[in-house]
């Protein structure tokens, strides 16, 4: 029996694997798309955004199932419940993605105007951040996702930054308002984006440990 | 892996059919000896059985008459043997299982329990001779004899006495002496009522093997002819074993007296097994309680 | 709620022989609380229950070093009244083992070799115990009769009904459920739930989960050692040690 269940929770670790390797594909699309301003690029995250969601349910209800089947103690236990956060906390980025390539569809019709703030230096933080944490699963890596949570305040900064730039070029374009109110939510995206990242270590932190370290300072 | 698996089956049905064969008929030929023993006596001893038989002293130099006295005397012998042996061994039963240390000194005296059943009957008779009869000065008399014959009994009795007792599971006990009781409650409330069938059967074994034995009484209780029922324990007394050998040995007239002797005999194993079925059934309702 | 110490296990050394069964072990257990004991089979657990009531006194050739206190008091001091310890503590088996006897007499048997004879004392006695063991309504009608013709779940409730009824300050479960049904051993496990208000109750079981349910703290032993100890939650969470998670999550050897 031991064998079997150590089989499925490969299989899981697997799924949340793919997800994690979809979604990050996903982040870096918007990212392209942000950048290049493409409508087209934009199109697509936003029509293939059901595929996250449907594995993100598959892989939840393979979860549900061991744990009804096996009852799961102790570092396994962590493992699933860690699993199912993590799903959720990717689908959600999933969902980030789409929301960052809206915003695109939108300011991609419109005539181009670049504010002085750095969009790739924020977008390669955050998509370091998810990428770190989802390294720090497959290693069982406590120190990599305790890094990951300290990087969190470093894009929050960003995101203030981000709303002071704005503002200012609202000032100079006051005609553009909604244009600039659209890159600035892509910023917000972005900072969400590496919110759930630090949940995703927070959550390793706990598979680990056994402790949770939510709404903790780091 | 299960290659031949048809031969094979029919082989090993084979031999399961050839073995069970050999248990049925070995369990046949003793249920069958019984039958032949007992169609054996009933043919040549049922004439003899009649009231007078059952309920007169022999008369006529034990050529006619009947069988009284010796019937009452096998009665008072067993019952005395059993009388004096199960309390007796049911004691040592006690130590010996459940107070003794279980060490080198009790496996001997096991050891010297079951040889003392394995003694033949006649050195009882003489141990009782000369113990019983001489050196206590009880004489030839039932007490003499239901004391040798109790003390032929006892290994039977302690044997399945212990047997019984240790047939009571550990568990019965654990769960006593957890209520807080002391080890002579937990054996007087549950260890002996759940022995209680068993420690029959030893009863029911020593009787039986008491009133079948003749050597033992030979020379301590029984006589060869007396007219009248005893009316204490020192009397003598006639006993049917001994009264079957006497007349198909020493009588006046063997010949003449063979239904007698069938008929006797006859007595006796009624008499043994009516005791037997007696106690079985008591045992059975017994059982039924618990 | 403060925690009151009930039974303190110093350094307790069992040999059974020349087999150490038990090593070093040394715990303490709290009053109103359940302690599970679980770990692999032969590691000990049975032994180190059978310790509490002096059960393994019943054996010949063992050897103990260390020392039980009860309520302060060494319970193998030379001077111990093993009969009125084990009145105190009482135990419930794996195998449910009523007497032969009928239910009423299952539960009066405790109360009547410890010297009560006042029949209505007892009569009361035992409908009290078998209601707290909730059997009362099942055996109400059939108090009479033999306590074998009940089910094993009922069987192993009149059990405890009957250790409940001299009243010990703590009962011992040797796998109390092992041999009963998932629906039985529910009963089983809400019956300990209630009892603890009243009783310390230590419990030994295979079953994880049951562990889980139903203890407060929970003890690990593994091969005559006791390896970690900590409140059932932690350790069926996030065990300190790893012997003691690869032996939860079913990893062992
Ligand atoms: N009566 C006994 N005599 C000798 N060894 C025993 C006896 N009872 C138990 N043991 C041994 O002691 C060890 C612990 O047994 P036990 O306490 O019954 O384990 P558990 O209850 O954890 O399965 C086992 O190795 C077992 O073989
Ligand atoms: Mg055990």
């Amino acid at each position: 029996m031991t064998i079997h269940f150590q089989r499925e929770l490969e299989k899981i670790k697997k799924m949340l694997l793919s997800l994690g390797a979809m979604v990050e594909e996903r982040v870096r699309m918007a990212i392209k798309a942000v950048e290049s301003r493409d409508a087209n690029l934009a199109k697509k995250i936003i029509k293939s955004d059901y595929e996250i969601d449907e594995f993100e349910v598959e892989l939840e209800e393979e979860c549900l199932k061991i744990l009804a089947l096996y009852q799961p103690v102790a570092v396994d236990l962590r493992f699933l419940i860690t699993v199912i956060k993590i799903n959720n906390d990717l689908e959600r980025i999933g969902d980030e993605a789409v929301n960052i390539a809206e915003r695109v569809c939108i300011i991609s019709k419109r005539k181009r105007l670049d504010i002085a703030f750095d969009y790739s230096l924020m977008a390669e933080k955050s998509e370091y951040m998810l990428k770190k944490s989802l390294d720090a699963l497959v290693n069982m890596d406590v120190d990599l996702a305790l890094r990951v949570c300290t990087l969190d305040d470093e894009v929050d900064n960003m995101l203030n930054k981000a709303y002071d730039v704005v503002k200012q070029a609202i000032g100079e374009h006051p005609d553009r308002i909604s244009y600039l109110i659209n890159l600035l939510l892509v910023s917000r995206h972005l900072e969400r984006i590496a919110d759930h990242a630090t949940n995703i270590a927070e959550e390793v932190t706990y598979l680990i440990e056994g402790e949770i370290i939510r709404h903790r300072e780091h | 892996m299960f290659k031949n698996s048809n031969s094979v089956q029919n082989r090993r049905k084979l031999l399961q059919f050839i073995m069970f064969g050999f248990f049925k008929m070995s369990a046949a030929i003793n249920g069958i000896a019984l039958l032949i023993i007992f169609y054996f006596l009933v043919s040549r001893g049922w004439r003899a059985i009649t009231w007078t038989f059952l309920t007169q002293p022999p008369i006529d130099s034990m050529t006619r008459g009947g069988i009284l006295p010796c019937i009452v005397g096998t009665v008072c012998l067993s019952l005395g043997a059993i009388i004096v042996a199960i309390p007796i061994g049911v004691a040592s039963a006690i130590y010996l299982n459940e107070y003794a240390f279980q060490g080198r000194i009790l496996r001997i005296i096991r050891l010297g329990i079951s040889n003392l059943a394995g003694v033949p009957s006649i050195v009882f008779g003489l141990f009782g001779l000369a113990f019983f009869v001489v050196y206590l000065k009880m004489g030839v008399s039932i007490l003499a004899g239901a004391l040798t014959l109790g003390v032929l009994t006892l290994p039977v009795i302690i044997g399945t006495t212990e047997e019984a007792l240790r047939a009571v599971p550990k568990t019965y006990r654990e769960a006593s002496l957890g209520l807080g009781a002391t080890k002579w409650q937990t054996i007087y409330r549950v260890v002996l009522p759940a022995a209680l069938p068993g420690i029959l059967t030893g009863g029911i074994l020593g009787l039986s093997r008491a009133a079948g034995e003749t050597a033992p009484i030979m020379f301590t209780a029984a006589v060869f002819f007396t007219p009248s029922l005893p009316s204490s324990v020192f009397d003598e007394i006639m006993a049917l074993p001994y009264h079957i050998y006497v007349l198909a040995t020493a009588g006046t007239n063997i010949e003449a007296t063979r239904h007698l002797q069938y008929g006797t005999a006859l007595v006796l194993i009624v008499l043994v097994l009516g005791l037997n079925l007696m106690a079985i059934i008591y045992r059975a309702r017994l059982q039924k309680q618990h | 709620m403060e925690k009151s110490l009930k039974i303190a296990i110093k350094e307790l050394n069992f040999f059974y022989r020349d087999f150490k069964a038990l090593t070093d072990v040394s715990l303490d257990v709290y009053a109103h609380e359940v302690t599970a004991f679980i770990g692999p089979s032969g590691c000990g657990k049975s032994t180190l229950l059978r310790c509490l009531n002096r059960m393994n006194d019943l054996i010949s050739y063992i050897r103990i070093k260390g020392s039980i206190f009860l309520d302060d008091q060494n319970i193998y001091d030379p001077g111990m009244d093993v009969v009125s310890l084990r009145r105190r503590i009482g135990m419930v088996f794996q195998k449910p083992n009523p007497f032969p006897k009928s239910v009423f007499e299952n539960v009066a048997y405790g109360l009547r070799v410890n010297g009560i004879k006042d029949k209505a004392y007892i009569a009361q006695q035992v409908e009290t115990s078998l209601k707290a063991a909730a059997l009362w309504d099942e055996v109400k009608d059939r108090i009479h009769e033999s306590a074998l013709g009940l089910s094993g779940g009922q069987q192993q409730r009149l059990c405890i009904a009957r250790a409940m009824a001299v009243q010990p300050d703590v009962l011992l479960m040797d796998e109390p459920c092992s041999a009963l049904d998932p629906i039985a051993t529910q009963k089983i496990e809400e019956l300990i739930h209630k009892l603890k208000k009243t009783y310390t109750i230590i419990i030994v079981t295979h079953n994880m989960q049951q562990a889980a349910r139903v203890s407060d703290i929970t003890a690990f032993f593994y091969l005559g050692k006791l390896i970690e100890t900590d409140e059932t939650d932690a350790i069926f969470t996030r065990p300190k040690l790893k012997q003691t998670e690869d032996y939860i999550t079913g990893r062992f050897g």
